[in-house]
């Protein structure tokens, strides 16, 4: 807990370095710099962002002439909604399946899955989108691009989720075939372990069903590194959506980031990526309150 | 020393790759900003055999693309059968300098001119995509190669430091690293990337791109080589050179630090994957080397715009290789992992 107090502390006193970084100005008109305060020397300028961050406006964004935050938000929303289906996903996925192959250890389901996945990690998340693009613009089974359909304000309730559905499918499926590999092996891996113990190999010899001795004797006992694991699978996660969102125009944070970077939107990097450390620690966090929940030797402590 | 075929064979294959890359000049064909802009998006050249009349030919031949009679689409082309260009070894073409002294002309192979070979089709402006990968591969893999030993050599720093001394030290850096693995990697890479300026040459952009994703990295490795320390340094061997006097940095030096060489060997193989990847991701996004240079990354760039993506396949030919080099690190990876454990260096 103490390493979570301290991440939440964290990202003022990182931005504190960057904000030192002389080239910040250089990219601005005189005249506009001094509409934003620019001319004025570090320490002021640095005391009116702390102020604005203090406000809760995450500074002022030069392309977008609004406060960093409600743009921020908006975006985040996408991200949020993105990452969190597909984390969902590529775990309801990877548990059955890692759960499967390792109750068939070296048989040759396992060793299709196994070589399966290997490739598959060995696939940047970038040809992935690319591939699944071009996938989706040959068949044009799904909209390639945007959040909503354009006559999105038009539909009714079952069609705007259905309209949802359709466009997030694409990037969702990306991040998830991305993040299924690591999630896979680090579940056989732990399954493969707890099922040479002798707790299951006498729950077997009681004659338990073989599902019932893999999904309630065997899972909960390797759940606790698998736990930690989702506590960093959301890193790489959003890492790999920042990419994914930009190659499929999706309306997170990713693109605005890069737009950002290239129009030397200062306050609005920083922004965003506090809000990505926020995503993490509060990946983190939930983390954490699920080992709480599923293992009892910490909820003694 | 290590006795396993396989581990030597990926070594090999991984090196001879790389050394091909480097000698770009020799091995491509043409230079990677040559340009030919009446056939844009040509398709890779087909290597001939046998003539329209029937005949065999020893020596494989190439015909002129020529735009497709009545199309104005892009990248319709027919073969112009009424000459044949065969294919020719070593070569005189475009002048490069060897090392920067040597001047030189000879390329493994061509064609006579006004035909030109393209091996994996041409880009936008007519450049042959075969020898921009040589090109590019130059700035993507030994970008990947040279980040991993920034950031080695800054993790073994730092972790000895933390790990051997401990105390003041050791908090110091390790609050330092929980911090930089704190951050989603590829944002906190993005923002080093946005304090630095836009439109730069490409060997600085190249240098630039080195340092950034090598320092990005560092925590890690630093936090690995430490928990190795931490375990070395206790053992009584090591307290026993030090009863007898020996100095700090004899004992890093001569007992502590060897126990970390089999792990900074697969830190190597494990992070030159990414950090290729990690350039790979900024030339794509145009926040890495800029045109007319190539990277691998901004070669796949332009299967952003949809109508590149859908027709040319060709424009994969960059994100294929990129595959196969992955794929050849991660066994080596494995490998070294499994050998690590056997082996004491």
């Amino acid at each position: 807990m103490l390493s979570f107090l301290f991440v939440a502390l964290a990202p003022g006193d990182y931005f504190e370095e960057m904000r030192l970084n002389p080239q910040i100005s250089q990219a601005t008109v005189a005249a506009m710099r001094s509409k934003y305060g620019l001319d004025q020397p570090l320490p002021k300028r640095y005391f009116r962002w702390m102020q604005s961050v203090l406000r809760g406006e995450l500074g002022f964004s030069f392309s977008y002439d609004t406060p960093v935050r409600p743009l921020l938000v908006a975006r985040a929303k996408n991200t949020l909604l993105l990452t969190a289906t597909a984390a969902l996903l590529s775990w309801l996925v990877a548990i059955p399946l890692g759960v499967w192959s390792s109750s068939r250890k070296a048989k040759w389901l396992d060793r299709v899955l196994t070589l399966g996945t290997t490739t598959l990690l060995a696939i940047p998340d970038l040809m992935l989108a690319l591939v699944l693009l071009l996938i989706a613009l040959r068949t044009g089974w799904f909209p390639t691009g945007g959040l909503h359909d354009i006559r999105f304000s038009r539909l009714n309730a079952w069609g705007k989720v259905e309209d949802t559905v359709a466009h997030i499918f694409l990037p969702v499926m990306c991040l998830v075939l991305g993040s299924l590999p690591i999630l896979f092996r680090h579940i056989r891996s732990a399954l493969v372990e707890v099922l040479d113990s002798p707790f299951i190999r006498s729950a077997r010899g009681h004659g338990i069903p073989e599902g019932r001795v893999l999904f309630l004797y065997a899972l909960p006992a390797a759940a606790n590194p698998l736990i930690s694991l989702f506590g960093f699978s959301v890193g790489t996660l959003l890492s790999a959506s920042l990419l994914v969102e930009v190659l499929m125009s999706w309306p997170g944070i990713g693109p605005l980031l890069v737009e950002a970077i290239l129009a030397r939107d200062i306050y609005l990097v920083i922004g965003a990526v506090m809000f990505s450390t926020l995503f993490l620690v509060g990946g983190n966090l939930l983390a954490d309150l699920l080992l709480y929940l599923a293992d009892p030797r910490i909820r003694m402590e | 020393m290590i006795r396993d075929h396989k581990l030597w064979l990926i070594l090999a294959v991984l090196a001879s790759a790389h050394l091909i890359v480097l000698w770009a000049h020799f091995f491509a064909p043409y230079d990677f900003a040559s340009q030919e802009r009446a056939i844009p998006f040509a398709p890779p050249s087909r290597l001939h055999f046998v003539d329209p009349e029937g005949h065999f030919h020893m020596r494989p031949f190439v015909y002129l693309w020529e735009p497709r009679p009545g199309t104005e689409t892009l990248g319709a082309y027919v073969e112009d059968h009424s000459q044949a260009f065969p294919l020719r070894f070593f070569v005189r073409g475009a002048r490069y300098k060897i090392a920067g002294i040597f001047d030189s002309s000879w390329h493994l192979f061509g064609v006579e001119e006004p035909a030109r070979i393209y091996l994996a089709g041409s880009d936008d402006y007519g450049r042959d995509q075969f020898s921009r990968l040589l090109y590019g591969g130059q700035i993507s893999l030994f970008s990947g190669l040279m980040a991993a030993g920034v950031s080695l050599a800054l993790g073994l720093v730092l972790g000895a430091l933390a790990g051997f001394y401990g105390g003041l030290v050791d908090d110091v850096v390790m609050r330092c690293a929980e911090l930089f693995l704190a951050l989603p990697w590829l944002y906190l890479l993005f923002a080093v990337r946005a304090f630095l300026p836009l439109h730069i040459p490409p060997t600085q952009a190249f240098l630039m791109l080195v340092l950034v994703i090598g320092m990005v990295g560092w925590a890690r490795p630093a936090r690995l080589i430490r928990g190795v320390l931490l375990s070395a340094k206790e053992r009584n061997y090591v307290l026993a050179a030090r009863g007898f006097g020996a100095s700090d940095f004899y004992l890093l030096r001569r007992h502590v630090l060897p126990e970390a060489y089999g792990l900074l060997l697969t830190q190597a193989a494990l992070l030159a994957p990414q950090y290729i990847l990690a350039e790979v991701t900024l030339s794509f996004l145009g926040l890495g080397v800029g045109e007319p240079v190539p990277s691998w990354g901004n070669m796949l760039a332009s299967l952003q715009k949809y109508y590149v993506l859908t027709s040319y396949w060709w424009m994969f030919v960059p994100g294929l290789a990129l595959v196969s080099v992955f794929l050849l690190y991660y066994q080596l990876c494995k490998v070294l992992q499994e050998q690590v454990k056997l082996v004491r260096f």
